[in-house]
């Protein structure tokens, strides 16, 4: 089975939300993907890695890192920080709920992340910090369509 | 390159980026707000003709305009909406409380 991976380190700074997504549909891209996988997995890395610099660092700079692995054609999303960690994950997971509503957050993140990839998991300590898997087979008609 | 935020009477056009994410979603954020408390305006419309991603932040910053507009007794569109923000705006509600156009109406030129 073909396997393939990468990893990333950067600063936790929010100009780097754009290049994060597009190294990653850029590895993707030997899956063959249609412009819809690509646009469904740019869009949950953008939501992981902004809840790492927003919420996680809450604005320091820091490292967050994004580990990429294809095993077949499956593609796993790493996306790690060493900052706060989340206290009540399930809460956090809550469609709507935000910590950050003045900031004009739509408590989304989590959502979409669930929406656009397959599978979705949420490992977190206070004080410690936060890794977020997803993974998305690619090369699958629609998703909605199993 | 003509300039992203447009007055025209009482309507104020935001021409969306091509990518809207955190990082340029807080840019948008306050110089609407700067326009908004500066302004009468009555209508807002996001045009997102140039825009082909956008992500939670975006809903953010489209959902907290929406509110200061509301308050004030005014209304939010989006025009130009191409498939895939349909999507976005859908799978969010926002479509729920603002009107979506794929096109640009007719009506907004009268305006």
């Amino acid at each position: 089975m073909q396997q393939n991976e990468m990893r990333l380190e950067f600063d936790s700074r929010s100009c780097n939300e754009g290049f994060v997504r597009v190294a990653v549909a850029a590895f993707m891209t030997q899956l063959n993907p249609t412009l819809e996988e690509v646009a469904d997995v740019k869009t949950a890395v953008s939501e992981a890695v902004t809840n790492a610099i927003i919420h996680g660092y809450e604005g320091a700079v820091k490292k967050v890192a994004v580990e990429c692995r294809i095993t077949g054609q499956t593609l796993e999303v790493k996306v790690k920080d060493t900052g706060k960690g989340i206290e009540d994950i399930q809460r956090a997971m809550e469609p709507l709920f935000t910590t950050k509503a003045e900031c004009d957050r739509a408590g989304m993140g989590f959502a979409f992340m669930e929406a656009f990839m397959d599978t979705l998991k949420v490992e977190s300590e206070v004080g410690k910090g936060t890794c977020v898997t997803m993974t998305r087979q690619i090369g699958r008609e629609n998703k909605f369509e199993r | 390159m003509r300039q992203p935020f447009e007055i025209a009477g009482t309507t104020l056009t935001i021409h969306l980026p091509a990518e809207i994410d955190h990082h340029n979603a807080e840019g948008i954020q306050y110089e609407a707000d700067r326009i908004l408390r500066r302004k009468n305006i009555r209508r807002m419309v996001f045009d997102f003709g140039q825009t082909d991603f956008m992500d939670s932040s975006g809903i953010g910053m489209i959902m907290g305009r929406y509110k200061t507009m509301r308050f004030m007794g005014g209304t939010v569109i989006a025009v130009r909406v191409n498939e895939r923000m349909r999507r976005i705006l859908t799978l969010s509600g926002v479509y729920k409380v603002i009107d979506i156009y794929e096109g640009m109406p007719q009506r907004l030129n009268l305006l």
